[in-house]
């Protein structure tokens, strides 16, 4: 069927664009690889966790900012734990900013670190949507009768 | 996954559960991260280990009974051995580093192999992990070929120094430009080596045997 034919192309070929421009790297195949027909959710359910995780933290984050006297190790923390959860699921954009990020927090610099902040949280909001596009794509080439391609 | 355990138990070693032939490792996993939990027990899985993961390091000792009651040896509460343990470094309160420390302190405990997990590549931090006994330092994000590796290691013998050690080359994805992968190890314990060279220098192995790490610039 063209149909499913097209739909798996757009799927490879969108997959392939989120690693090309770095949204993605070689962690998010191996999430991939770990995902089979006993486990067809595996990925969608660790990125949702993720999407969970990552609005907690990039929240608190911005209320700990906001403190008249920042507590820098606590900025610190929630980065630290932002940038090993987007380094498990592949998100290698936001876990480059939260190297910098760190950075900032350990020069005790608070605007430096509210610029990060809006950059993770822009970085982030790009990553969320690239990867619900992938994810409807997906359940769309399913539903058409195809299956997830793996690159 | 209960039913399973149910299934098992009926075979049980002294080190490792049998089912049909093929030993089931159980593994704890101990991490603060909720992401990072769901993956580590899936790569168990996917590789035929028992899980059971915990939060913390304080869960971590209740589940090996150490805060509780004694002689339950290396048995969770829920009546299953544990033959490895699997701890993120940093965690809130206490750290992979302490929870290692409190294992290796504990005559019941002290022979289950512990390796640690860590985002970060810390040379004195890697090294003071393997003196203290760890068997591994891995580099996060842990993957399939690590955790292959570890089973492997454990099933042979815990803690034993197998001569021919397989120097397996640990490629830890050089071509992966943004973490400063440092550190790769070989699955000999207490060995660490520089990241310009992921390769194993085939003259290590006489090096495997010791406990010590060795780093290699």
């Amino acid at each position: 069927m063209d149909g499913v034919v097209q739909l798996q192309k757009q799927l490879v070929d969108y997959t392939a664009s989120l690693f090309h421009e770095g949204f993605l790297d070689e962690q998010f195949n191996q999430l991939q690889q770990l995902q089979d027909e006993s486990n067809p959710d595996f990925v969608v359910e660790v990125v949702s966790l993720f999407f969970e995780d990552s609005e907690r933290l990039l929240n608190e984050l911005g209320k700990t900012l906001e403190q008249k006297t920042v507590d820098f190790k606590k900025v610190d923390a929630h980065v630290h734990q932002l940038k090993g959860s987007s380094s498990s699921i592949g998100a290698q954009r936001v876990q480059k900013l939260c190297i910098a990020f760190r950075n900032c927090c350990e020069e005790l610099n608070t605007e430096g670190c509210l610029k990060c902040l809006q950059q993770v949280k822009h970085e982030y909001s790009l990553v969320k949507n690239k990867l619900e596009t992938l994810f409807k794509l997906e359940q769309q080439t399913i539903a058409a009768g195809g299956s997830i391609p793996t690159l | 996954m209960e039913t399973a355990r149910q299934v098992f138990r009926r075979n049980l070693q002294e080190n490792v559960e049998v089912c049909d032939g093929s030993p089931e490792l159980h593994v704890l996993a101990v991490d603060d991260s909720l992401v990072d939990r769901k993956v580590i027990e899936r790569l168990l899985k996917i590789s035929s280990c028992k899980v059971t993961s915990v939060e913390s390091g304080t869960r971590a000792l209740q589940y090996l009974g150490l805060d509780g009651e004694k002689g339950k040896g290396s048995v969770g509460f829920d009546g299953l051995k544990v033959n490895l343990i699997m701890t993120d470094y940093s965690m809130p309160g206490m750290t992979g580093y302490e929870l290692l420390k409190k294992i290796k302190e504990s005559s019941v405990l002290k022979e289950i192999p512990v390796v640690i997990m860590s985002s970060e590549n810390i040379l004195t931090r890697i090294d003071r992990c393997l003196e203290e006994g760890a068997e591994e330092y891995l580099v996060k994000p842990v993957k399939l070929s690590d955790v292959k590796r570890l089973k492997d290691f454990i099933m042979r013998g815990e803690g034993k120094d197998s001569g021919e050690t397989r120097i397996r080359k640990r490629r830890r994805r050089d071509d992966h430009s943004s973490l400063p992968q440092s550190v790769t190890l070989s699955s000999s314990p207490a060995l660490a080596c520089d990241p310009s060279s992921t390769l194993m220098p085939s003259s290590a192995p006489s090096a495997c045997s010791s406990k010590r790490a060795k780093l290699c610039i």
